[in-house]
């Protein structure tokens, strides 16, 4: 009954958090505890919608190949009805996949919510930070059940500004504000591409709904040819490039750690970067049909997924080695949807909201009480906050992927599915990547965590409010995988793209391989940063390989080579646009401007005030009607001959 | 067929209004000293329960007096269009008409008599019930316009009006008579009939372009516009705005039923000058619009430009055009009578009408502010406000065939931002000369939450209202 109820009414899931939103903002903002038990407690609600809803699409396997499909609000129609008519509702499309990210959104943001109540305590800004979060909620849920493009397009929007406003949200510091800037101006830039995209998928099939998308592009040659087709893929995967944080645009990623650290955990590691992800794996049959735009989508994530990790071994902050983390791992993410396993992708996204939220809280955590986030000035936190501590290792395990946390289960599906489909350098990245993430997480964990404690700190463990979320998604890390082990292969059988994955094969090699690469990794950590108490060795090998320490270490220069662009060629021509403007645009625009001035005035004179002369232009009017009517209709000539004779 | 009593149900909104007419004409004669503030509130109430009704009346069919009179979603959307801007109008004018003096008494009546002729209008079956309705309308404006008897600029205004409008009227019913001689029929749907089987003779041109001239007039199409920027100048705000939006709006309830009802079959004859035409009232209403410094006749400017747009429903002759037509009217009540409350009311205020005036408007009093450029934002068709759709459904009837029409709409909205924003750009950014805050009375205060809040609905969810027109436009073409 009630799991019907919440099925055939998804669209309440977004429009609970949307509604508290404008309590919030209408109403509670004063009262900092409403608003925080408010908040958090309608989440928990659309969280309880959310899990009904997807219990009962988990039970009902037919959803898997036949989503069910409903609109909620009838927005606009263009057209007329039943002939060119161009519907655009809101609508939602639930199916395994929708489902999955429904309930692990609003799960994560239920407990990140929760988190936040103890970490934005005292701040000025608590209640507008509430609001923020729950907006950044519903626009979020509604991305996800999203069932066509333009309503998924808003949503993707509204999670942009959420992202901008809590970026930038200690407006107070310069680099905060830079921060929100360029993740907003990044994403819009990538936004455009995606809107054309949409633009062009609406004039090429005459639909943006994602169902009927996908019954027109599967014989895409009544409609268009492959050439645009492909164009199109290329479009629309540009937005997913800069919001999912990909390889060149993942710039703005690292510094939307300027954000509250709740919000890092929650937009920029859990949910709102892997919308990118997301969307090309709703879009699964738009980029299957090209494989040009397979193959496309395959390198930028396995490029990014290894670039990312390149960097994050060498930085000191603990955010920003988060940061890149994330880029790596939703390059990983990008790399299984190019080689066509959407399953693996999807379990990927599912373990990696896990075990990344829980390592951005728990650093939030370690911030919290150190006040420095960088890792050289931490170590031997362990003893003093040993919840924050040991959910974080749980954590480093799970990315690293040890078994059987839940890590390994989704990274050894990628992998495997890599190698099944043939690219086999792109396996090579994929393993060595998983080699590099053991060693930089392990680094950090070493630095922060253990080692020798630092006098100048005095750490204390966080508030039950920071430690409960901790807990439950240390759990998560720890069984998310189990959905999805080869020899049962439970996400396998819910979520894929055309035919489902074999369950019980095993690919051991790949396994044992992964394994062996992850403890290679976290050895070597080991053996440079805790065993080498005066990480000599690490020292040295900084100055050995200066050149690629420092490569890494400024980030490979991507920013300055931006910097560098945006210097010379944006601004060279935006110099010599501005001559154009001011000469030539300004001149025809001030041109065209005094020119309907002074019609606007030449035509005021007859205004005469005179009735008289009212009269005269009126019967004037009619004999320009009659010779223009006498003159165009279709039979003209002989009009004007009877109209002489 | 005989006079049937049982149908009077389905007129029982226009019963309602002219009762309600009537008896508030009475109640001003009778009612005692400060008694007489109470009309208003009548008069409102009244209007907002014959809307109600007509709203439930919805989806009513019949004729009456055997095809005289159409009773169809058509004619109710109109109707309720109306009502609405007669009910905002009154509301929005409370304290306005408190000034006027004595005259106050005929006011709320003779207004709603003229929201009656306009009901008679977008009803009418024959040509003889459309004039009656066109006269009731007209007759009762003209006596609206000069109210203020002791003042000479709304006089002058009036006599203005009723001579010209007069002349107009004369030429529609020699167009009339032309079509009667000619097909020897009187009502719109069998005229229709008749001219598509017959021939096209000179005349039966001739008589089209006398309409066009007629009903030109009454949309103040250029070049039939001459009279509009001096009467809407010299008239009482309120009056201007009910003349802006209520007359405009039956007429083209009118011109929908003469021109696309009974003028099909000659289509092809008038399509292009009604286009030319309202090419021509596009631009030339922005143009002149540009150089105007008081802000009634601004607006006057700006409401011929705005026909234009709602002429380019009319060109393909279409249930999409139609739609189109009858979307951008529902809109721009509420545009127009938000920019003229709010001019109105500064004018009680101030004593002024001029555009300077309006400086730092926006610290004075915010919401007038606010609601005078959504407004003019929403006229010149930026979105998500909804003159955005309106201008959408509109233009997209015609981009297949008449592309040139929609680029002259495009450039000369992109030219209607310039003066639009001027104004804005008077309200927000300089300093006033007076700070004082303009204090708002809670039924103006409602007028204008009201069509802010309409302008910006419309816009950001146009399918609820687009769906009912597609019903009422749907209705016109099952005769």
């Amino acid at each position: 009954m009630l799991v019907e109820f919440a099925m055939h009414h998804a669209w309440l899931v977004p429009l609970i958090p949307a509604l508290s939103f404008l309590i919030i903002v209408f109403l509670t903002r004063p009262f900092e505890k409403l608003t925080a038990f408010l908040s958090v407690s309608f989440m928990a609600i659309s969280c309880f919608f959310a899990s009904l809803a997807a219990y009962g699409v988990f039970n009902n396997h037919e959803l898997a190949e036949h989503p069910l499909v409903y609109n909620f609000f009838n927005w606009l129609s263009i057209g007329i009805p039943g002939a060119n008519e161009l519907q655009i509702n809101l609508g939602v499309q639930l199916d395994p996949t929708s489902a999955m990210m429904l309930f692990m959104v609003s799960f994560v943001a239920t407990f990140i919510q929760l988190y936040s109540v103890g970490y934005m305590k005292g701040d000025p800004g608590f209640s507008t930070f509430f609001s923020y979060v729950s907006l950044f909620a519903a626009s979020m849920l509604l991305l996800v059940i999203s069932s066509n493009l333009l309503e998924m397009f808003v949503a993707w929007e509204g999670v942009g500004l959420c992202s901008y406003l809590l970026i930038g949200f200690y407006s107070h510091k310069i680099s905060a504000r830079e921060a929100a800037k360029k993740a907003f101006v990044t994403c819009r830039v990538a936004d455009f591409g995606l809107l054309l995209g949409i633009l062009g998928l609406v004039i090429t099939f005459g639909t943006l709904d994602i169902m009927e998308l996908n019954d027109k592009i599967n014989n895409f040659k009544e409609y268009t040819s492959y050439g645009t087709l492909t164009l199109l893929a290329v479009l629309v995967f540009i937005g997913p490039i800069a919001k999912s944080g990909q390889f060149p645009l993942h710039v703005w990623l690292p510094d939307a750690m300027e954000g509250p650290t709740p919000v890092s955990a929650l937009i920029h590691a859990a949910t709102m970067v892997v919308a990118g992800v997301y969307l090309v794996a709703r879009m699964m049959f738009l980029f299957d049909a090209v494989p040009a735009a397979m193959n496309m989508v395959a390198i930028t994530g396995g490029f990014t997924a290894l670039f990312a990790a390149l960097i994050a071994i060498t930085q000191t902050e603990i955010k920003r080695i988060l940061a890149y983390s994330t880029v790596s791992q939703l390059g990983y993410m990008m790399l299984a949807l190019g080689v066509g396993s959407l399953t693996a992708s999807m379990f990927h996204m599912w373990t990696h909201a896990f075990f990344k939220a829980l390592m951005f809280l728990a650093a939030g955590s370690v911030i919290h009480a150190v006040h420095t986030p960088n890792v050289w000035k931490m170590g031997g936190i362990v003893k003093k906050m040993p919840v924050t501590s040991w959910t974080f290792v749980v954590g480093g395990l799970a990315i690293s992927g040890i078994p059987p946390f839940a890590g390994f289960w989704s990274k050894d599906e990628i992998l495997v599915a890599t190698m099944n489909s043939g690219h086999y350098v792109l396996y090579a990245m994929g393993a060595f990547t998983a080699f590099l993430t053991a060693f930089y997480m392990w680094r950090l964990i070493f630095l922060a965590f253990y080692g020798k404690e630092k006098p100048e700190n005095h750490p204390h463990e966080s508030p039950w409010t920071m430690c409960v979320p901790l807990v439950v998604l240390a759990v998560g890390a720890t069984v998310g995988g189990f959905f999805g082990m080869p020899w049962n292969n439970m996400w396998a059988h819910w979520i894929f793209f055309g035919e489902p994955h074999h369950a019980g094969h095993v690919a051991w090699g790949a396994m044992i391989s992964s394994v062996a690469l992850a403890v290679a990794g976290i050895y070597l950590a080991y053996r440079l940063y805790l065993k080498d108490t005066e990480k000599v060795k690490a020292r040295q090998l900084a100055e050995k390989y200066q050149f690629w320490y420092q490569l890494s270490f400024n980030k490979f220069y991507i920013d300055e080579i931006f910097l560098w662009f945006n210097h010379t060629v944006v601004d060279g021509s935006a110099k010599l646009m501005y001559l154009f403007d001011i000469y030539v645009v300004d001149g025809i625009v001030n041109g065209l401007g005094g020119f309907a001035r002074l019609t606007g005035d030449g035509l005021r004179v007859l205004q005469t005030g005179s009735m008289q002369n009212y009269a005269l232009v009126f019967f004037l009017g009619v004999l320009a009607v009659t010779i223009l009517m006498a003159f165009t209709g279709p039979s003209a000539a002989g009009l004007v001959l009877g109209g002489v004779m | 067929m005989p006079f049937d009593a049982s149908s009077l149900s389905l007129i029982t909104v226009e019963i309602l209004t002219a009762a309600l007419g009537l008896a508030v004409l009475v109640l001003g004669v009778i009612a005692p000293g400060r008694g007489r503030y109470g009309l208003a509130g009548v008069t409102v109430l009244g209007l907002i329960g014959i809307t109600g009704v007509a709203i439930s009346n919805w989806g009513a069919n019949g004729s009456l007096i055997s095809g005289m009179y159409l009773v169809d979603n058509y004619a109710a959307f109109w109707k309720i269009t109306f009502l609405v801007s007669a009910a905002l109008v009154v509301l929005g004018s409370m304290r306005y008409v408190d000034n006027l003096g004595s005259t106050q008494k005929e006011y709320y009546g003779i207004l709603t008599l003229a929201t009656l002729g306009m009901m008679v209008m977008a009803s009418a079956g024959d040509f003889i019930t459309l004039y009656m309705g066109l006269e009731l309308m007209t007759i009762s404006f003209v006596i609206l316009v000069c109210l203020p008897s002791t003042n000479p600029r709304p006089v002058e205004a009036g006599i203005k009006y009723i001579l010209l409008a007069g002349m107009s009227s004369a030429v529609l019913l020699y167009g009339l008579s032309l079509i009667y001689g000619l097909t020897g029929e009187i009502k719109i749907y069998e005229v229709a009939r008749a001219v598509a089987s017959g021939d096209v003779s000179p005349a039966l041109i001739l008589g089209t372009v006398l309409l066009v001239a007629g009903l030109g007039f009454k949309i103040s199409a250029v070049p039939f516009h001459m009279w509009s920027p001096d009467v809407y100048e010299g008239a009482p705000t309120p009056i201007t705005a009910f003349l802006a939006v209520g007359s405009k709006a039956a007429s083209f309830a009118l011109v929908i039923r003469i021109f696309i009802g009974a003028l099909p079959g000659i289509w092809q004859h008038w399509a292009l000058v009604v286009a030319i035409l309202s090419a021509v009232t596009i631009i030339v209403g922005n143009l002149v619009a540009i150089p105007q410094d008081n802000i009634k006749r601004l607006l006057a400017y700006s409401s011929i430009a705005q026909a234009g747009y709602i002429m380019v429903g009319l060109v393909t002759a279409t249930e999409a055009g139609v739609k189109g037509i009858m979307f951008y009217v529902f809109l721009y009540i509420f545009a127009t009578v938000g920019a003229f409350t709010v001019a109105g009311y500064f004018y009680n205020k101030t004593g002024s009408d001029k555009i300077k005036d309006y400086a730092g408007l926006s610290q004075r009093s915010p919401l007038m502010a606010a609601v005078m450029l959504v407004s003019m934002l929403s006229m010149a068709g930026i979105p998500p406000l909804a003159g955005f759709v309106g201008k959408f459904y509109l233009f997209s009837t015609i981009v297949s065939d008449y592309l040139w029409l929609a680029f002259v709409g495009l450039i000369m909205s992109m030219v209607s931002v310039y003066y639009y924003l001027r104004v804005a750009l008077v309200m927000y950014r300089d300093e006033p000369n007076d700070p004082s805050p303009i204090k708002l009375t809670s039924p103006v205060a409602i007028t204008l939450i009201v069509t802010l809040v309409a302008t910006l609905f419309i816009g950001i969810s146009p399918g609820p209202l687009s769906e009912v027109i597609n019903s009422a436009a749907h209705s016109f073409f099952i005769q």
